[in-house]
């Protein structure tokens, strides 16, 4: 038994030692990243980010230094309350903030660099880095922020901000307190204008002194600048259109159809980029996003989901061109509607019996009721010819993702077979079922740039770039998805009677009064019932206003969908934006000043607030327009001439 | 003829590769944590692995000398190496130099020697020689009193010299007393004395004496035969009470800030927030800083010399106390263990060739070697690791200093020798 005392003791301390190693190094384990090593100081250097041009070279982004005070909690040193006064005296913050933000600093990581205070003026940065060697554990780092060089297009410039800890899990790249791009192309391009931030290792001692670069430099990285890039858009039209949408809700999206490039992509109501750079900016983000009702940040042009309503109807008229179920000339009577079955759908008075011609500019509902059921009734089974139509109408990218370079988008949505087949059971409905398709109600949701790009293939006769943002970048080629055509699976020789169809919209259809003298517009009205759920009950509200276009009919420039929001029919609003945009980029000026006398002077304004003063309110017909005060409009005129001036 | 030379190399030759792995493992750990740039070369005189390197050219001189002699030489001049030992630590008082605050160290031109790492071996020498004497009976007062005495004066000498830790090692004698014949009781004093200093500091002398109660009571009425008299229970009560306070009095007035600070830290006895951020960056530094260390290095470790915490020097007095911190950032938790079972595997040994001897002077000598190497390998990787107070005494073999270096050698090799031997003796 004696002789087992030391023995038993030497055998359990060895255990414990090799359990306690166990938990320090295994099962505790620190974090071997070199980055969490407090022992290894790491030196940011952030390149310059890229600039971004507009199509004609204005310059629209550039940069502005910014520093920020940041902190690693396990570095701080004892402070006496008059060194810890006198130093947030240096960074004009109370102690209560000191505490709180040391605390938040503590509760992210003692070993972490966090933001302690940001972006501090150029005068408190000149006091401050003079002093900054006698609080140890706090350190000055040099950003970039942006520099807004024009106040449009927050939608489609975006905006930079910090990287929230759910990045940095996923991107290591980025550390606390970096700025990434968060929306429009500063997201899309971020890799592209971020550049590569430098970073230097430095052996630190425990007294915090450098000793010398970690393993001679080894791992030391120099900054690689972030490239500028030249965006597809037209400042000046994308500022015109701003204008235009101005006290209304609703998205424009212009293209150019031999490119697929982007020339103005306009989302009301917008605001300021600049609201969204330095100190307020997070107060400003919160403003915006809490902003349920109007969400300026809602990209109505990419994000909003509508039936496409009658420009719709073009397509219907190409499928039937190719199928070869109706020639031109193939008439069909309206009677103020289309009867079957013991429903109708309704039209208004025009000319009848209707040819295609008719049909298009009359946008008669009748006639494109008789082409639909045409078109699925060649084949067998209404499942088989619903499949070949589908296959037709997505041809020209709708009702799926564009595979394009925008940081938001939706896929819209085109019914096929199964779409029916999940709703009424395989094999149980019919062609009348689906018949709404024909004018582009029925289960057909589209957003407005992908009308536009619709419009560009029709005015294309049978293709389509991907309609997309990047115009150049420096030193780099675009990616060749941009730049190969999207073939529609219509023939070419079938656009024409279509396109005459368009351009007798302007001639002699719903758009009659819309025409600019001197140039050949090609464009389709459309309008799209919606509702709201008011109370618990869903309740119709004015129709949106809808108007896809493309000008000149040969060889067309500009490709354009206008979307207003509650604008009531296509050729109110939404018309006659289409052809001041169309006009103000083919000419740089307007001579149809009634157009944008009107457009300026009424405000929507009013029916956005009907559904929410809690009256009862009237819809379409029962609307009236609301100008607004001329003091206003003065503001907009002048704003007007400057845009055109720029 | 031959029979004589095969014998003279009989050597434990286990012994001899762990010392030789231990030695070389610690030289490279010692080269990481003493380092300065560029390693010109392993000779140079003005860094501490050079010193290092000549350390340990100068042990390997040591031991050959060692092993040379005769194994009753060591038996024979047991007394009067302890004497001269005696004498080189009383000399300290005159002729000794201050290095922190320490007045262990003789200074010859710009070497340093210190006594106390050699006093080991020769106290266990004299203790080897005095148990193993035919008339000495370690289960008599008188004897285990004599034998205290012998171990108390050097350690006496060394607490005077405010070498709080070297004299701690004097304790590990106990396990050699107890193995040669020391009363059961004295275990059982010792241990409770350690629980009972331990709730007391930690829990207060209240909740202390209620446990002491609770003990007593239990055995009081489970032992219904031979359980004594009450007075008897009363008076070990009292006294449990009275050393409760003791040792509460003794932390709050007889310990220097630093100690009080070291034991409050491992027992967690700080409770304000303040106090303990000053500890973090004082008493407490050193622990945080090798904890910090050691669990940086995961599993298999940074490598050799790529250490940040080592080649920054993050943990003070690296290459001496805690070069174990360096051994866990470099070597991961496979080196650390390596290391940790080599001394298991040493100590060992040790006792198992102690067993075997067949003179006693022998045994108790090799017992002495083993709790020697035990205590030091306890008290250092424990404090390293955070799992004992800090108590400042270097890792055997590992450490840097030629005194300490030599004195362990010393110490190892002679056991090497008197177990050589032990076919010779009758």
């Amino acid at each position: 038994m004696r002789k087992l005392l030391l023995l038993s003791a030497v055998i359990l301390v060895g255990l414990a030692f090799i359990s306690r190693l166990f938990y320090l190094q295994i099962y505790e384990g620190r974090s071997q990243d070199i980055f969490e090593d407090t022992a290894i100081k790491k030196e940011f250097n952030y390149p310059k980010r890229g600039y971004v041009y507009d199509r004609n070279g204005k310059l629209l982004v550039a940069n502005q230094p910014s520093y920020d005070v940041m902190v690693i909690p396990r570095e701080i040193e004892d402070m006496d309350s008059t060194k810890i006064e006198e130093f947030c005296k240096f960074l004009k913050i109370s102690k209560e903030e000191y505490d709180k933000k040391l605390k938040r600093a503590k509760s992210y990581s003692y070993r972490l660099a966090s933001p302690f205070v940001q972006q501090l003026s150029k005068a408190d940065y000149a006091v401050l880095q003079e002093k900054m060697r006698k609080y140890q554990g706090f350190y000055i780092q040099r950003r970039s922020l942006r520099s807004y060089q024009t106040s449009i297009g927050a939608n489609v410039l975006g905006n930079i901000g910090e990287v929230n800890r759910k990045i940095i899990k996923k991107q290591p790249y980025y550390k606390l307190g970096d700025l990434i791009g968060m929306q429009g192309v500063e997201k899309t391009y971020e890799q592209t204008l971020r550049g590569t931030k430098g970073i230097k290792f430095i052996q630190k001692d425990r007294f915090n002194k450098n000793i010398g670069s970690y393993k001679d430099g080894k791992f030391d990285t120099l900054p690689k600048p972030g490239k500028d890039i030249k965006i597809t858009i037209d400042a000046k039209l994308q500022a015109y259109g701003e204008l235009l949408m101005t006290n209304k809700r609703g998205g424009i999206v212009a293209i150019e159809p031999s490119s697929g490039e982007i020339l103005a992509m306009i989302s009301g109501p917008s605001y300021n980029p600049n609201l969204l750079v330095g100190r307020d900016r997070s107060k400003n983000f919160t403003k915006l996003y809490r902003d349920s009702l109007a969400q300026p940040l809602f990209d109505r042009g990419l994000q909003a989901m509508y039936p496409p309503g009658s420009p719709f109807k073009t397509l219907n008229a190409l499928i039937a061109l190719q199928e070869g179920v109706v020639t031109t000339n193939d008439r069909f009577a309206c009677a103020m509607g289309y009867r079957y079955g013991n429903r109708k759908m309704g039209c208004h008075a025009h000319h009848s019996p209707a040819n295609m011609n008719i049909g298009i500019y009359e946008s008669c509902n009748s006639y494109f009721a008789n082409v639909y059921r045409r078109i699925m009734d060649k084949y067998d089974s209404p499942a088989k010819g619903m499949d070949v139509w589908s296959k037709h109408i997505k041809s020209f990218g709708l009702g799926n993702y564009l595979n394009n370079d925008l940081s938001v988008g939706q896929p819209g949505k085109v019914p096929t077979s199964t779409t029916y087949d999940r709703g009424y059971g395989k094999n149980r409905w019919y062609t009348t079922f689906t018949l709404s398709n024909a004018i582009g109600q029925g289960e057909v949701l589209a957003t407005p740039i992908q009308l536009a790009n619709m419009a560009a293939a029709i005015g294309n006769r049978g293709y389509y770039y991907t309609p997309h943002i990047i115009k150049e970048i420096e030193e780099e080629t675009i990616p060749t998805r941009f730049t190969t055509p999207n073939y529609t699976t219509i023939d070419k020789q079938h656009f024409e009677p279509v396109i005459e169809g368009m351009f007798d919209v302007y001639n002699k259809g719903t758009a009659k009064n819309l025409k600019v003298e001197g140039i050949e517009i090609c464009g389709k009205t459309g309008t799209a019932e919606n509702f709201a759920i008011i109370d618990e009950k869903k309740t119709q509200l004015t129709d949106h206003s809808i108007f896809v276009a493309f000008a000149p009919k040969d060889n067309p420039k500009i490709a354009i969908a206008v979307f207003v929001e509650n604008g009531y029919f296509g050729s109110r609003f939404a018309g006659r934006m289409a052809s001041l945009m169309i006009e103000f980029y083919l000419r740089g000026e307007i001579s149809r000043t009634d157009l944008e006398d009107f457009v300026l002077r009424y405000s929507l304004e009013h029916e956005y607030a009907k559904p929410y003063s809690g009256e009862a309110f009237g819809i379409n017909r029962q609307t009236t327009l609301e100008a607004i005060d001329e003091e206003e409009l003065k503001t907009l005129n002048a704003l007007k001439l400057d845009i055109i001036k720029s | 003829m031959l029979r004589e030379n095969q014998r003279r190399f009989k050597f434990d030759w286990l012994i001899i590769i762990i010392f030789l792995l231990l030695v070389g493992f610690g030289y490279l750990n010692i080269l990481s944590a003493s380092h300065e740039g560029e390693i010109t070369s392993y000779f140079n005189m003005s860094t501490l692995y050079g010193k290092q390197s000549v350390f340990i050219g100068l042990s390997l001189v040591l031991i050959i000398l060692i092993l040379s002699l005769e194994a009753k030489f060591y038996e024979r001049f047991a007394s009067i190496i302890y004497l001269v030992a005696l004498l080189s630590l009383v000399g300290l008082f005159i002729f000794g130099k201050d290095v922190n605050g320490a007045r262990s160290w003789y200074g010859i031109g710009s070497m340093t020697i210190q006594p106390s790492e050699f006093a080991k071996f020769a106290t266990s020498l004299a203790v080897a020689k005095y148990i193993s004497d035919l008339q000495t009976n370690m289960k008599t007062l008188k004897d285990q009193i004599r034998v205290a005495a012998i171990i108390f004066i050097p350690a006496l000498l060394i607490l005077l010299q405010n070498d709080a830790g070297s004299t701690i090692v004097y304790a590990s004698f106990f396990f050699v007393f107890y193995r040669e014949g020391l009363q059961q009781i004295y275990l059982i004093v010792a241990l409770s004395v350690i629980v009972l200093a331990v709730l007391a500091l930690k829990f207060g002398i209240v909740i202390s004496g209620v446990i002491c109660l609770i003990v007593l009571g239990i055995r009081y009425f489970f032992r219904k035969r031979k359980r004594g008299s009450l007075l008897q229970y009363i008076a070990v009560f009292l006294l449990a009470i009275g050393f409760s306070y003791g040792v509460k009095l003794f932390y709050q007035h007889g310990l220097k800030p630093h100690q009080q600070n070291r034991i409050s830290i491992f027992l967690r006895l700080e409770k304000d927030p303040v106090k303990l951020e000053q500890m973090r960056k004082r008493e407490a530094y050193n622990l945080i800083q090798s904890e910090e260390a050691i669990g940086s290095g995961g599993l298999s470790g940074k490598g050799f010399l790529q250490g940040t915490r080592t080649t920054g020097k993050f943990v003070p007095e690296q290459e001496t106390d805690y070069i174990f911190s360096t051994v866990g950032e470099e070597w991961g938790f496979l080196g650390s263990s390596f290391v940790v079972i080599l001394f298991v595997l040493l100590i060992v040994r040790i006792l198992y060739l102690a067993e075997a001897q067949k003179s006693q002077f022998s045994r108790v000598y090799g017992y002495g070697v083993a709790s020697i190497l035990f205590i030091h390998f306890t008290i250092n990787i424990g404090m390293v690791m955070g799992l004992i107070p800090t108590v400042g005494i270097p890792l055997p073999f590992f450490s840097y200093g030629g005194s300490g270096l030599w004195g362990f050698t010393i110490l190892l090799f002679i056991f090497v020798k008197l177990d050589s031997n032990k076919i010779n003796e009758w």
